[in-house]
């Protein structure tokens, strides 16, 4: 993206205006049930060292063997992702030694990668849309995990994670502010949970980031940049890029250089300090791994990955503006997360005139049941009104069954209660009163009892609304607000 | 009763079948031979129990007629390879006493065949050697002496081990690994026969890994059947080894005996090295003469890159294993020097595990490897390896069958002779064995006549791939007219 940034995305220093420069590096894990080249089971929580085979501790002799299934997976995040999948990639190891890594090299992919270039379209808060670039994708394994806290004399090590599949998802510099990467990785997440690719639960650690942060002045090229190592939520990545540049720049504007370097976010002090200069980094001796083939795949593989996909999250939202007439924004609600476009869904199927009620339905599961859940802390998986007992109520209001004001009690009726929306409003006598002759008579009552407001109606039509809602109230709420209007309208000669 | 020691493969399998003898005989005489020998340091450790439990399972079995394979035929394995719940170490003390909870799958298909374990037999250190002198366990010694001399001779290596035991009459066979001539090079200065098969052909899964993209699993044994009947149970397709090749495992045994008329050997002219022995010329002009007799053809053929394989090889084996050889750390299993660091712990170690010939071969591996050096050394080294590939693939397009060189530059040499100043010089040993690495490719070292001090020397019989029948067959043309070579018994 190398569009103009706007002055409202800069940062004011003292010598002017920087704009920051920012590319992520995403490891997502990948959801298999096996590690990337062993058969153990990548469940979360269990005991320490319980999903460990002999290829997991590297006992000698012990040989990697791909697990197709993972392959499959970054393949079909290519694809969700508008990128190039690269038929013939190779898996490479990077060595170092750390306890974590029990063979002395992760096997990870790095000159020819599963995946090439794609892009991903990005909405800001303001509902600018902006397309960040997608570098590369890479197949990679995870490492153990280092318990420092057992033992006042030894570090233990659990490789219960160790062998676990990780795409390694890299961005092009793109994106020029803090809310843009976290708008991105939103995004993202968003996209690799339609997939079913990633769970993308960055409490559990499977999706963290690694931020690249530079700043520069509007125009100049790239400064040098810092790299934050693991960054595992979206508000700590904001807080971490912004406390960077602002470190950067405060650095440049005393006249100082920025050193590139590896650094570490402390969500506790709310800043980035330094983990190992350029001069400590590893040198990797990234070389073809011997024991893994080349990993090639045909094109009929790929096309059929390719059918397969669902429907993500911009299709999804396009459909639903288009067919539904919904706003960009309320669209945009319902596809963030894959959970609530689902239970959307499925309300719109079960209700009896999608084409007229579509719109309807939007409104009232963002306004009443997303407004309810969000006020009662309950996520859309644990709700307490089904997708459909909601299509039904929707279905009553579109039917002229119950008016808005009674849905809103049915509604109540049905989170507290639970029970067919249905034979609810049959059995509690909820039913909009469209009888003319019913309201006609309540209609004259009232205008007969209220002479003196009459008077006043007549002389100012928009007090009219005072007899609407004696009618209302009278009628317990039951009648037709629009045969109500008509019949005032005509029996006050407005 | 003959010696039952002095028996091929061939005829013990043949005498247990009609119950001339059991597999606990056999395999008790073994026993006594090693008890014997120990002064070989062939065996670096033996598993009679474990031998006699199996030749008594073999026993009921044969009993029924479902003797198998290799039913009650004792066999030794190199140190090398995984053996359940029986130490293994590659010869190095970084294993320390490392018990695999896993059998190789090479092994398990050997025991899955009737075979008998007698125990793990000595090897270079992580296989890196070429006269079985960089082991833990010390050198091994060469059944074979200089006429009129008691100085100690090297076996070879890596293979060290399994090529003096087989050339003593230690076992019947055994299983070697061959990365840049460890089974054919011992073999040769043994007497015996050794076959290092096509990459792909044996799986390596539980085999310690030296240089992965060149490692393979092979027999030796004394003659070239003995070699083919072990071959069809080591050889196979293994899910577990992505580098396995998916093939049929055919007759081995079959390809004895088959004519060799109207097939075309190659002598390649780069072979003719400079300071090569003339005995060598001599006997490698005797071999070719041989299979002309048979009805082969006899075709010059070159092979433009040899000359920088043995380089090639020195740069792409020792940055594999700097790699494989990582996870000896000192962390899960194995030795450990405790240190004050993390660090510490790592550095102290591995300069105490690992040998001197590893340590170097981990730096060199390291610094080919390392940025700034990748390009120059590991991927130009890369690049010859696939010269040295066409070289062969050109050769084979025009209708060659096999090529015929000499095992090796020299004949067996004596302990501490060679390399202590310049590992080079040990290093040259492998000068006509490493291209068939670098290539892939099988190859066999047969016995062929013996030098002027009258040491065994061996020719090299280099194969297409997976065409290793047609190098049992050669190489059985050439055993029938070298006939075969047995040292006098000195040790015991």
């Amino acid at each position: 993206m190398n569009a103009p940034v706007k002055p409202s995305k800069l940062i004011k220093g003292a010598t002017g205006d920087w704009e920051m420069v920012i590319g992520l590096e995403i490891h997502a894990q990948v959801n298999s049930q096996a590690k990337l080249f062993s058969g153990s089971s990548t469940e979360f929580g269990g005991a320490p060292n319980s999903h460990v085979s002999l290829v997991d501790a590297a006992m000698p002799g012990m040989l990697p063997v791909i697990n197709e299934e993972c392959v499959r997976q970054a393949v079909r995040t290519g694809l969700g992702l508008n990128a190039v999948i690269n038929r013939r990639s190779i898996f490479d190891r990077k060595n170092y030694f750390y306890p974590d890594s029990p063979q002395g090299y992760q096997i990870s992919q790095y000159k020819s990668p599963i995946v090439g270039e794609g892009e991903v379209t990005v909405e800001l808060s303001d509902g600018e849309t902006i397309a960040i670039g997608i570098e590369r994708l890479h197949l990679e394994q995870d490492a153990g995990k280092l318990v420092h806290d057992q033992s006042p004399t030894n570090t233990f090590v659990d490789l219960n994670r160790c062998g676990v599949a990780l795409m390694e998802i890299v961005s092009k510099p793109d994106m020029r502010s803090s809310e843009q990467a976290q708008a991105y990785v939103s995004k993202l997440r968003t996209i690799l949970r339609y997939l079913g690719t990633c769970d993308g639960d960055m409490e559990k650690g499977n999706l963290r980031a690694d931020c690249n942060v530079s700043v520069r002045k509007p125009g100049d090229p790239y400064g040098t940049r810092c790299e934050i190592k693991n960054v595992n939520s979206i508000r700590f990545i904001g807080q971490a890029i912004d406390y960077e540049a602002r470190r950067q720049i405060g650095i440049l504007e005393d006249g100082g250089a920025i050193e590139q370097e590896t650094r570490l976010y402390d969500p506790n002090k709310g800043e980035t300090r330094s983990m190992r200069s350029k001069e400590e980094a590893h040198d990797y001796r990234y070389f073809p791994d011997p024991d893994l083939l080349p990993l090639e795949f045909s094109e009929d593989y790929v096309a059929e990955l390719k059918a397969g996909l669902p429907e993500l999250p911009d299709e999804k939202k396009a459909r639903f503006i288009s067919a539904f007439g919904l706003s960009p924004y309320d669209a945009s609600v319902l596809v963030t997360e894959r959970e609530s476009a689902e239970f959307f869904e499925t309300t719109l199927d079960g209700l009896a005139n999608k084409a007229r009620d579509g719109k309807l339905a939007a409104n009232w599961v963002i306004n009443e049941l997303f407004g309810r859940l969000n006020k009662e802390g309950q996520d859309i998986t644990s709700s307490p009104v089904s997708a459909v007992q909601m299509s039904a109520i929707v279905d009553l209001i579109g039917e002229g069954v119950i008016s808005g004001k009674i849905a809103k009690d049915l509604f109540e009726i049905v989170w507290t209660e639970g029970g067919d929306p249905r034979a609810l409003v049959e059995e509690r006598g909820m039913k909009q009163v469209t009888d003319t002759g019913a309201i006609e008579k309540v209609v004259d009552d009232i205008i007969a009892a209220n002479p003196d407001k009459v008077a006043q109606a007549q002389a100012k039509p928009a007090l009219m609304g005072w007899f609407v809602g004696q009618v209302m109230k009278s009628s317990g709420g039951k009648a037709n607000p629009q045969v109500v209007n008509d019949l005032l309208k005509s029996k006050l000669g407005i | 009763m003959t010696d039952l020691t002095s028996l091929t493969l061939a005829e013990a399998r043949d005498g247990l079948a009609t119950k001339s003898f059991t597999s606990v005989e056999l395999t008790d005489a073994h026993l006594k031979a090693m008890e014997a020998a120990r002064v070989l340091n062939a065996y670096v450790l033996e598993t009679p129990e474990q031998a006699r439990t199996m030749a008594q399972a073999a026993d009921a079995k044969l009993a029924k007629g479902e003797g198998g394979w290799l039913g009650g035929v004792p066999l030794g394995i190199k140190d090398l390879f995984a053996t359940k719940d029986v130490r293994t170490t590659a010869c190095s003390k970084i294993l320390g006493n490392f018990v695999p909870p896993y059998e190789s799958t090479v092994t398990a298909q050997l025991w899955r065949d009737g075979a008998v374990m007698l125990g793990k037999l000595n090897n270079d250190e992580f296989a890196m050697g070429s006269a079985n002198e960089t082991s833990f366990f010390g050198p091994v010694i060469n059944p074979w002496r200089r006429e009129g001399s008691d100085v100690n001779l090297v076996p070879g290596g890596s293979s060290g081990g399994s090529a003096s035991a087989v050339a003593a009459g230690l076992c019947l066979g055994a299983t070697a690994t061959d990365t840049g001539g460890s089974i054919r090079q011992p073999a040769a200065f043994a007497g015996i026969v050794g076959m290092k098969p096509t990459y792909g052909r044996c799986s390596r899964w539980g085999t310690v890994a030296f240089a992965s993209s060149l490692d393979q699993a092979g027999p030796i044994a004394r003659t070239v059947r003995d070699t083919a009947i072990l071959m069809r149970s080591m050889a196979g397709y293994d899910p577990k080894d992505s580098t396995s090749v998916d093939r049929e495992v055919p007759d081995y045994e079959a390809a004895i005996g088959k004519s060799v008329k109207g097939m075309k050997i190659g002598v390649p002219k780069e072979y003719r090295i400079d300071g090569m022995p003339a005995e060598i010329e001599k006997l490698w002009m005797e071999g070719a003469a041989q299979l002309k007799a048979a009805g082969a053809e006899l075709v010059d053929v070159s092979l433009p890159h040899t000359k920088y394989a043995l380089p090639a090889y020195y740069i792409v084996a020792p940055a594999e294993a700097s790699s494989n050889l990582a996870r000896y750390d000192g962390v899960r299993y194995g030795l450990r020097v405790p240190g004050r660091s993390i660090s510490d712990m790592y550095e102290n170690t591995r300069a105490e595990g690992f040998g001197a010939e590893v340590r170097r071969r981990v730096m060199i591996g390291t610094y080919v490897l390392s940025a700034g050096y990748y390009d120059a050394y590991y991927l130009r080294a890369q690049k010859v390896r696939t010269l040295i590939k066409r070289d062969f693939e050109e050769c084979f397009a025009k209708g060659i069958h096999a090529i015929l060189t000499p095992a090796t530059p020299s004949a067996a040499f004596g302990i501490g002779e060679k390399g202590g100043a310049d590992p080079i010089e040990m290093y040259l040993n492998d000068i006509f064995t490493v291209t068939v690495n670098m290539a892939g490719l099988p190859g066999i070292a047969v016995p062929a006549g013996k030098d002027a001090q009258g040491l065994p020397l061996g020719l090299q019989l280099i194969g297409r791939p997976f065409d290793e029948e047609t190098l049992f067959s050669l190489g059985e043309t050439i055993e029938q007219a070298s006939g075969r070579f047995t040292p006098p018994k000195w040790w015991a």
